[in-house]
């Protein structure tokens, strides 16, 4: 199925696995499960040993991620401004928890260490946008601009907002 | 060598010894949690934390290599509070439920809340919260029990070589299980057990199936009938204090008996049976140039093991059903009707070293559309604890024999129980079978013992059998890889897939007494020696059985009874 990433490494090479696990996140995004069964036949490798690699970096996904990314920053700076509160509001506006993906597929949230924007503590970004000086209040509506219609559409229409 | 001083005492070592093993040559004993004999040491559990002068911290003896010079302390003030606090930590993050768990009064964890006196909850916090997955009918996962060892872990991967087990996320988040947290009977487990013999708290264990047993038992409309495996008549009595090895068959039938099985009946019988029919079919396969080699099929971890991993081997396999199989097949069938009862009616107890075989009772190849062939397994450490329930002193018991006519055997059929057994067996009966005459010396000692991978030559009159006799599963790999290409010059391979055979079931007694294989496996060769009659076909009741039943080894009729079929149960990709 892969063979053109596996061509690139040699096979029954343990130390291929994180690369190999790499290259097939970049495809399809995340790691499906027939790809891992098929990385730890070529690396020769039990599947749990690779199941247990994949799960043990962050940067590896084992669900596809949703329609929009939501990255709630936990730096030090939005930390102090109440970041926790922010991640437990958009958690349970969502009903789901940090790096899970909700069940109709339109929203992830992602926790991520800062994302250089201190200045406008707490902050959080939905795909490309930034929204800043949150409160819990607020995220409800926010939420509500990226559900429904299709993606392009909704984030053209709140970028004009944010502008105005 | 090199000179060191630990406690206080000068201690002569070899050089590269780790401090663990340097304090225990000299009598001073060290805790262990994540240690494993023979393995490399991962250093995990911090445990067997030592004061080692020079040092800036405690260092983990079971990794530490000692040095010239070197002065050690273990057993300091520090080192007994940072042991403390070790222990304080993991229990309180373990379920609090020692009076209903499995291994109360067997638990390393427990003893060493013992030892370092724990009498308070100092640390109070989040503590894990996992489902017990029961998917599997011979084993139960525990993960709220888990201490994170990783010694089930790296027998699964290191010594067994089938990895379904793996350290899966990080932090407090880690837990030991399959991939994608599925259950164990769709992982690739082979249910062997070996992780349950070294799991040092109850995560991992047999499901029970003690409750079956004890309500068959009081159900009036039941004929219930006990048999026994080779192995476990030599490790039952490290249950109750007799020496490591002591033969205890005749309390053991005793003992069932007062458990109120009408009948107490030898896997032993069945193991002879197994030798005629698959000695015949040895001998057929020779002749006839079918697939060689022929790999034993006694083993049922072997057989899920071939099934789900080497499907194109399964020709190979003999056809046999398992000992304990035959013996239910044998009681539903030809002593159903000399007795007169309906199958339907009679209920087979196996008293097994296995957790595997509780699996192999529930396969659908192995049952009639009425009935199974048996009924239920008790693993060794299931039986302990039916007696104790029931109140038997098994100390004290007087000795007494099997019943009859399945309870006879041979010598042959004693040593199934250990790795190399069923090949010297099988080659005593292939001699005669093949030569008309009976094989004078009947110790083969290069296929005894503990390696992985035993072979030897044979020569039965001109024929010669190279054969090969594997024990702990991850060995045979390298086996089946060589048949795959055409390299392989055995002609009959036994493989069992726990390291020594049966004796190191994985529902053998649990205790780390590293000498406990060795022992049992001396036992079993002991029965051996004594028993008249050493080879299978010897057997009166045996040969009773092919005159008033099966005509012969091979016959239609045994073919029906006494031999199955396998599955390939390969995983298969989607696309």
């Amino acid at each position: 199925m892969h063979s053109q990433i596996f061509q690139d490494y040699p096979p029954k090479d343990k130390s291929s696995l994180i690369p190999l696990l790499q290259d097939v996140q970049n495809i399809y995004g995340y790691l499906p499960e027939d790809a891992l069964q098929e990385i730890a036949d070529y690396v020769g490798l039990p599947l749990s040993r690779v199941y247990g690699v994949a799960t043990f970096y962050n940067q590896f996904r084992l669900i596809p991620l949703g329609e929009n990314v939501i990255k709630v920053c936990r730096g030090t700076a939005c930390h102090v401004k109440n970041s926790s509160n922010v991640l437990y509001a958009v958690e349970s506006a969502l009903n789901i928890k940090a790096g899970q993906t909700s069940r109709d597929k339109k929203f992830s949230i992602e926790v991520v260490n800062c994302i250089g924007a201190c200045s406008i503590a707490p902050v959080i970004t939905i795909n490309d946008e930034y929204f800043g000086r949150l409160t819990v209040k607020e995220i409800p509506t926010i939420l509500k601009k990226f559900t429904g219609s299709p993606k392009p559409k909704q984030a053209e229409s709140t970028t004009e907002k944010n502008l105005v | 060598m090199v000179q060191l001083t630990i406690n206080n005492i000068k201690v002569n070592a070899e050089e590269g010894m780790t401090i663990l093993d340097a304090a225990k040559s000299v009598g001073i004993s060290v805790p262990t949690l994540c240690h494993l004999k023979d393995l490399i040491p991962t250093g995990a559990c911090r445990i067997c934390s030592v004061e080692v002068e020079g040092q800036r911290g405690l260092v983990p003896s079971c990794a530490f290599p000692i040095y010239e010079g070197m002065v050690v302390d273990t057993n300091s003030p520090r080192v007994r509070r940072a042991r403390k606090t070790i222990v304080e930590l993991l229990v309180e993050n373990h379920p609090q439920d020692c009076l209903i768990c499995v291994r109360n009064k067997n638990c390393e964890l427990q003893d060493l809340s013992e030892k370092y006196g724990l009498r308070e909850h100092r640390f109070v916090g989040e503590t894990k919260d996992h489902a017990i997955d029961i998917s599997s009918a011979s084993m139960e996962r525990d993960p709220a029990k888990c201490i994170l060892c990783g010694r089930c872990v790296r027998v699964c991967h290191e010594i067994q070589k089938v990895g379904a087990i793996d350290f899966t996320n990080r932090g407090f988040a880690s837990i030991v299980t399959t991939p994608y947290n599925k259950g164990l009977n769709i992982s690739d487990c082979i249910l062997c057990g070996q992780c349950i013999l070294v799991c040092p708290t109850a995560a991992l264990r047999e499901k029970s199936t003690l409750k079956e047993v004890s309500n068959a038992l009081r159900d009036k409309s039941k004929y219930v009938i006990v048999q026994v495996a080779p192995a476990v008549r030599a490790s039952l009595g490290e249950e109750y204090h007799f020496p490591l090895g002591t033969d205890v068959t005749g309390q053991l039938v005793t003992g069932l008996r007062r458990l109120g099985f009408k009948k107490v009946f030898d896997t032993n019988f069945a193991a002879d049976l197994t030798i005629m029919e698959e000695a015949a079919e040895l001998i057929s396969r020779i002749k006839n140039n079918a697939p060689l080699p022929m790999f034993t099929s006694c083993c049922p971890g072997w057989i899920k093991f071939a099934e789900s991993n080497y499907p194109e081997i399964l020709p190979y396999l003999s056809s046999c059903k398992s000992p304990h199989e035959m013996e239910g097949a044998v009681l539903k069938t030809y002593y159903a009707k000399k007795m007169g009862i309906n199958p339907k009616d009679i209920f087979v107890v196996s008293i097994m070293p296995c957790t595997v075989k509780k699996y192999e009772s529930n396969r659908a190849e192995l049952s009639e559309e009425t009935h199974p062939d048996v009924d239920a397994v008790l693993t060794t450490r299931e039986l302990v604890r039916f007696f104790k329930m029931v109140g038997i002193d098994f100390e004290g018991l007087p000795q007494d024999t099997f019943d009859n006519p399945l309870g006879e055997s041979t010598g042959a059929a004693a040593i199934f129980g250990t790795s190399g057994g069923v090949m010297e067996a099988a080659l005593r009966t292939a001699y005669y079978k093949m030569t008309g005459k009976d094989l004078e010396h009947l110790e083969f000692e290069s296929i005894r013992g503990l390696d992985g991978l035993k072979e030897a030559v044979v020569n039965i009159d001109g024929t010669v059998l190279n054969i090969a006799v594997v024990n702990g599963i991850g060995n045979v790999r390298q086996v089946i890889d060589d048949i795959k290409e055409n390299k392989s010059k055995y002609q009959f391979i036994e493989v069992m897939a726990c390291p020594g055979g049966c004796i190191n079931g994985g529902g053998q007694p649990i205790h780390q007494i590293p000498e406990k294989v060795v022992k049992r496996m001396k036992a079993l060769y002991q029965i051996d020696m004594e028993m008249k009659s050493r080879r299978s076909y010897e057997n009166e009741s045996i040969k009773a059985l092919y005159k008033e039943y099966f005509i012969e080894p091979n016959s239609h009729k045994a073919h029906d009874i006494l031999h199955t079929d396998y599955v390939n149960r390969k995983k298969t990709l989607k696309n």
